[in-house]
């Protein structure tokens, strides 16, 4: 507790503040623009930690992480496209309410539930995240290399529609991770020099989330402007309120241990939310037509999955999201290695960014419900001149790594395969965690087999390194075996399926 | 023989829209509405999109003109108005104008200008009533 304090005046300087009030600013409105999310606004952004202290830069991007999964609500809500792959089902029913002229209190339940989730989950982040920490601190190299697999065979195998997409990411994701000679040998360099020490990370990020966004929108340019609904300021009556208040703590319920699990994500969690509302409420002739309980429970979810998310990050060192994923690559670029160790090593650096979680939260709270028009109104800016802002920015950032031009070579080959992926509906989220993880994975392999000079069942040696590998089976059979014995399906998975192709067209 | 209004969703556009039916109803022809957009924003308020269209489309019946409703997507708007002048052989354009600031005249191009000094047949170019009649 007294370390918790001691973080609240680490992030309440006014330094610190301002950081805190920047990202979550800068986060609700690339989170309100569809296309650019929190993630590519990170990634953006990573050339700032060659300048702004550790504790600065990690607390602006914690708000932007949390900002965007707010602003993506008021898209979904107020044009019917979701800003954020999080918040599509907002969309179902927050939208139907703003065609009834029920947008303000739309807007109202998505503001405070996501406070509501939000603050919630950073209490259960703050309970759980040390003591997670501790227990991990003595997993061996064994362990560790387990988990980190089943990180990646989770998000590669559980989110998205395709398997065969997701581990074609993947692939690739782990071959860029390979290149280098951080073994000895040259691998994957081409005899190029200057691939010796591998590609830059902020290069990959960069490119793949902001060039190839840019180059994929740049290919569709005119669309058929949408209808936004008007609104004024958000605001509830007493009716909402109690209809809003159980699907939140639901929510909350929902997206927390999704975030938590190594296999998390925000999507997951805001359909099954969906789901159990619109099987719980007493209104269910509503669902379809704006019901509020159905804008509550999922965007509840959403933000309390962005707290649960930062228990792997900071506890373990392994992101689950886009955006953890590249909070993470700035965490090493200060040399910072996210894991067991940071809370021994770094307390007010961490107790200080939990803190800030608090203040964001707050932050968008105070700050969202008066500007709804005002974000609004950013929908309105033409694209060429926000996509030519965004490629001057990652050229920016990809030649300030090392100032040589070869980084942006780099930069528009990986910007050309990121547009590629958008094409080929490749998922984005297992690349860049393989870029991430991969390294480390070799890493953590190699010590393992070190300490048991060679011999392989050291792999097997540790109790959660067996379970771990027991998990990664039931992920990948279980799917193949439901499909075998085909016909039952139970009613949940149905429903599940269901919704996931009204929203997916 | 054709009226063609440049139509945006603001009170000139709304100007243009009343004096061209007027102007149909005059010389006894069809009404051909262009309401057209750039089409590089997620929003853009003086383009009628969804139920604003409808809304559009249920005044024209309402006043009795025979009205077709366009909605081109092309960068440049006066040329999409200007098409539309040429492929349907108007005899006549309303457009609605505005007064703009010396700023606002360097930093904006003028649709209305371009139509003004463009156009092959003759502009009728109308301003708002009043404010005490803009507010809609």
């Amino acid at each position: 507790m007294d370390m918790l304090l001691d973080g609240f005046a680490t992030a309440l300087t006014p330094i610190n503040l301002l950081y805190a009030c920047i990202g979550v600013l800068l986060g609700t409105s690339v989170g309100v623009l569809p296309g650019i999310g929190p993630a590519m606004t990170v990634a953006l952004l990573l050339p700032v930690t060659y300048n702004v202290s550790p504790e600065g830069a990690l607390i602006m991007f914690a708000g932007i992480y949390y900002g965007g999964m707010y602003g993506g609500s008021t898209t979904s809500i107020l044009l019917n496209t979701p800003g954020e792959s999080s918040s599509v089902i907002t969309a179902i029913e927050g939208n139907k309410m703003a065609k009834a002229g029920r947008a303000a209190q739309a807007l109202a339940t998505a503001a405070i539930g996501s406070f509501v989730a939000g603050t919630i989950g950073t209490v259960l982040l703050v309970a759980l995240a040390p003591s997670v920490a501790d227990w991990v601190v003595n997993l061996g190299a064994p362990s560790y290399f387990a988990i980190m697999l089943l990180a990646l065979v989770a998000v590669t195998a559980v989110l998205g529609d395709s398997k065969l997409r997701g581990f074609i990411s993947l692939a690739l994701g782990l071959s860029i991770g390979l290149v280098g000679t951080s073994t000895g040998q040259p691998r994957l360099t081409f005899g190029n020099s200057l691939l010796a020490d591998g590609i830059d990370i902020v290069v990959v990020a960069v490119a793949i989330f902001a060039i190839g966004e840019a180059l994929w929108v740049a290919a569709h340019l005119r669309r058929r402007p949408l209808e936004i609904t008007p609104v004024g300021r958000p605001w509830m009556g007493r009716a909402d309120w109690s209809r809003s208040w159980r699907p939140w703590l639901r929510g909350t319920a929902y997206g927390f241990p999704f975030g938590a699990l190594p296999a998390g994500g925000a999507e997951m969690p805001t359909f099954l939310s969906y789901i159990t509302e619109r099987r719980l409420s007493k209104h269910p002739e509503e669902f379809g037509h704006g019901a509020i309980e159905g804008v509550a429970g999922p965007e509840a979810a959403n933000n309390a999955s962005a707290a649960g998310t930062m228990v792997p990050l900071l506890a373990l060192g392994l992101p689950t999201t886009a955006t953890a994923a590249v909070i993470l690559a700035s965490m090493q670029s200060y040399g910072l290695q996210p894991g067991p160790g940071l809370f021994d090593n770094e307390p007010e650096l961490v107790w200080g960014l939990l803190a800030s979680l608090f203040v964001a939260n707050t932050l968008l709270l105070v700050l969202n419900l008066p500007l709804a028009p005002v974000w609004a109104k950013l929908l309105r800016t033409p694209r060429p001149y926000l996509y030519a802002g965004i490629l001057f920015f990652a050229s920016l950032g990809a030649y300030s790594v090392n100032f040589q031009w070869f980084d942006l070579l780099v930069l528009l080959a990986f910007g050309l395969l990121g547009l590629a992926m958008r094409r080929f509906a490749l998922p984005v989220l297992p690349l860049i965690i393989g870029v991430i993880l991969g390294p480390q994975l070799e890493y953590q392999l190699g010590q393992a087999l070190q300490l048991s000079e060679g011999d392989w069942t050291t792999l097997l040696s540790e109790p959660v390194a067996v379970v771990a590998y027991v998990v990664i089976a039931l992920i990948v059979l279980v799917p193949l075996v439901a499909r075998l014995r085909g016909g039952g399906t139970d009613p949940l998975e149905k429903e599940l399926d269901d919704l996931e192709k009204e929203v997916r067209p | 023989m054709t009226v063609v209004v440049a139509y945006s969703e603001d009170d000139q556009g709304r100007a243009a829209l009343a004096h061209g039916v007027a102007e149909a109803r005059l010389r006894d022809t069809d009404l051909v509405v262009v309401n057209a957009t750039r089409g590089d924003s997620y929003v853009d308020r003086r383009f009628a999109a969804g139920s604003a269209a409808d809304h559009l489309r249920e005044e024209l019946v309402r006043l009795g003109v025979d009205a077709v409703v366009r909605q081109p997507i092309d960068p440049d708007v006066a040329g999409a108005v200007l098409a539309v002048v040429a492929e349907v052989g108007a005899d006549e354009l309303v457009i609605g104008i505005r007064h703009r600031s010396p700023v606002g005249k360097m930093i904006a191009g003028s649709v209305a200008q371009r139509l003004l000094l463009d156009s092959p047949v003759p502009v009728l170019a109308v301003k708002p009533d009043g404010p005490a009649h803009s507010a809609v």
